[in-house]
């Protein structure tokens, strides 16, 4: 844009903006601060509100009753299994699909299409899908967890949306003409050129995973299986504190030291939003772009 | 390849071809299509096709075809029970708050972004601002838990220090909508600018140079320049959230449902998960689960007529 002098009018926008930018930052910033400080702080500072910024009373009790606790361990064994697993299936799903569809050689393209279109806007709802996943007989398993999300139509119009727009034709043309087949030109051709895409998939499709827990709340019945999801829903929803949950370390010495269950309680609940929150919001940062750019792909066609 | 104009680049399929041949030319697209086909067929269409269980008297004995037609009693019971007005108005009204303060803000957040130049302070802002995109429900169930608990939540501090006596959110019917449309707008503000960031990406670099020149100020160039152009963005994003509004999801609710808020705090969605999964009382819940999807269908159709016959934008 052109450089031109600013008016006083325009300054006293542009003031307003920051301001109000800078508003945006402390209130979202603020809880996360909070809670990073109120797990590393002395749970009766933080309960008095003496701690309201940055950490008082330095203790790690709370990371230890978190890594003492088998529940979490657990838990986050199984997240990480579902993750892959699920991830890995939603790609399997969702790329081959979104290359036919981004083909205009492809016969039927806008039917197929068009019945996964159908599903967004209208579906058979809780009870009917519950009911179909207990006739398959996949209560209390993986595939519960996985089959019945292991695509989005969301997703497959994004990667259909980047599979139109940066792979040549001309590319898929003289494949053909050297007689590759297209089972080939899509595993050494389209999918080599196809990372960011991927990249996105993956990161869309996994960060739901981890963070899901309706599927396991009506589908499993068995604590082992529990996600973390599921085990933070014990702790910070439902708020069950017993032995089993806080772990067992509470009768030994930390318990001695901290008389107040409540505060212990209290003290394991930020804890644990941190550890189980930290891989995703760790990673994200250097993934924004990718974020990002799924987002805007799939606007730009939506 | 190409042998007359009407056939378009990287259509290897000459015209004179037959359809057919065209479909065994590249069978493996097929191939391709066959999981996600599979998919929907099974998850998505297979339980459409378990809606008839609205219409009779489901037991899990006689399975889907083999129980009894009702025709539309479960409809009637749910119209004429004692909660039927009270679900439609908690939902509704919980939808439309959401939208009136949710819809809103992450425009205008856009378009602050907008002005600024690229540079660390940008970015920032806007990396802090996604994050809490990426939290679980269940994390932020918690955290609103947690800064909420009458005897020690940071939030009640600082309106206690302010010598103002804090209600308790959590269990005060009159509190709870305003509790989760304001943690909604903590957690998806700045995500949802993404989508208009892009749109203003598009926008013509010369009708600012031409506003300037007529002496057009920061802020009116924002209101007819910048607003003009994520117009249609808007449009559809509307639609797309009309459609939904008795699709308040029973995820987020059911975690900051308890007894005391139950009064506004029990939707549709909640309420089909609770007579349905807790209560079994598979048919009536799915019933009741039509009647919503039927009602978004609708809105979502009549919206999208509305906004193509006022503007140009439509979904179809």
């Amino acid at each position: 844009m052109t450089t031109i002098r600013e008016s006083r009018s325009d300054k006293l926008f542009l003031i307003i903006n920051y301001v109000y930018l800078l508003l945006a930052l402390v209130v979202v910033l603020y809880p996360l601060v909070y809670i990073i400080s109120a797990s590393i702080s002395n749970p009766k500072l933080v309960s008095s509100g003496e701690m309201w910024l940055f950490p008082k009373g330095l203790t790690l009790d709370g990371y230890k009753l978190v890594f003492d606790n088998p529940k979490i361990w657990i838990g986050y064994r199984n997240t990480i299994f579902y993750t892959v697993i699920g991830t890995l299936l939603n790609l399997a799903v969702t790329l081959p699909a979104a290359y036919a569809l981004s083909r205009s050689d492809f016969v039927g393209r806008h039917f197929f299409m068009g019945m996964f279109l159908v599903t967004m806007f209208f579906s058979g709802g809780l009870i009917p899908t519950y009911l179909l996943v207990k006739n398959l007989g996949l209560i209390n398993s993986v595939g519960a967890l996985i089959l019945p999300v292991a695509a989005s139509v969301w997703n497959i119009i994004v990667a259909r949306t980047f599979f139109q727009s940066t792979i040549p034709k001309e590319l898929q043309e003289a494949a053909h003409v050297d007689g590759c087949t297209n089972i080939r030109l899509f595993l050494k051709i389209v999918l080599p050129l196809s990372s960011p895409i991927i990249a996105v998939m993956a990161l869309f499709y996994g960060v739901g995973h981890w963070n899901s827990y309706f599927p396991s709340l009506i589908y499993l019945n068995d604590d082992m299986k529990y996600p973390l999801q599921m085990v933070l829903r014990q702790i910070l929803v439902l708020q069950e504190m017993s032995a089993e949950t806080t772990g067992a370390a509470i009768s030994g010495d930390i318990a001695q030291a901290m008389a107040n269950k409540a505060e212990i309680a209290a003290l394991v609940r930020y804890a644990v939003i941190i550890v189980s929150t930290l891989p995703v919001i760790a990673v994200y940062p250097f993934l924004q772009r990718y974020f990002v750019q799924g987002v805007m792909i799939g606007s730009v066609k939506g | 390849m190409r042998k007359n104009g009407r056939v378009q680049p990287g259509n290897l399929g000459s015209p004179t071809q037959s359809l057919g041949r065209r479909m065994l030319k590249n069978w493996e697209l097929y191939l391709f299509m066959t999981p996600a086909l599979l998919y929907f067929l099974i998850f998505h269409y297979g339980p459409m096709y378990g809606i008839q269980i609205a219409f009779k008297n489901f037991t899990p004995v006689k399975g889907i075809t083999g129980s009894p037609w009702v025709g539309f009693d479960h409809f009637e019971r749910f119209f004429n029970s004692y909660y039927f007005w009270d679900l439609l108005w908690n939902t509704l009204s919980l939808s439309f708050y959401e939208l009136a303060i949710g819809f809103p803000l992450p425009i205008i957040l856009a378009l602050a972004f907008n002005e600024i130049r690229n540079g660390g302070f940008k970015k920032t802002v806007q990396t802090v601002t996604y994050a809490p995109h990426f939290i679980s429900m269940v994390v932020m169930a918690g955290m609103i838990i947690t800064f909420l608990s009458p005897s020690s939540g940071i939030i009640i501090r600082m309106i206690e220090a302010f010598g103002i006596n804090a209600p308790d959110f959590l269990s005060d019917p009159r509190w709870f909508k305003t509790v989760y449309v304001i943690s909604g707008v903590w957690q998806s503000t700045g995500w949802g600018t993404i989508i208009y960031l892009a749109a203003l990406a598009g926008v013509d670099p010369q009708l600012h140079e031409a506003a300037i020149m007529d002496g057009a100020s920061r802020f009116k160039r924002v209101l007819h320049i910048n607003l003009p152009t994520i117009i249609p963005t808007i449009t559809i994003l509307l639609i797309l959230n009309m459609g939904n509004v008795l699709g308040v999801g029973y995820e987020k609710v059911l975690l900051l449902q308890n007894n005391l808020n139950m009064e506004s705090s029990d939707v549709i969605s909640t309420f089909v998960y609770r007579s349905g999964l807790v209560s079994a009382q598979y048919s009536f819940s799915t019933a009741v689960g039509l009647f919503n999807s039927v009602i978004n269908a609708i809105m979502l159709i009549a919206v999208n007529r509305i906004a193509k016959r006022t503007s140009d934008t439509s979904l179809w």
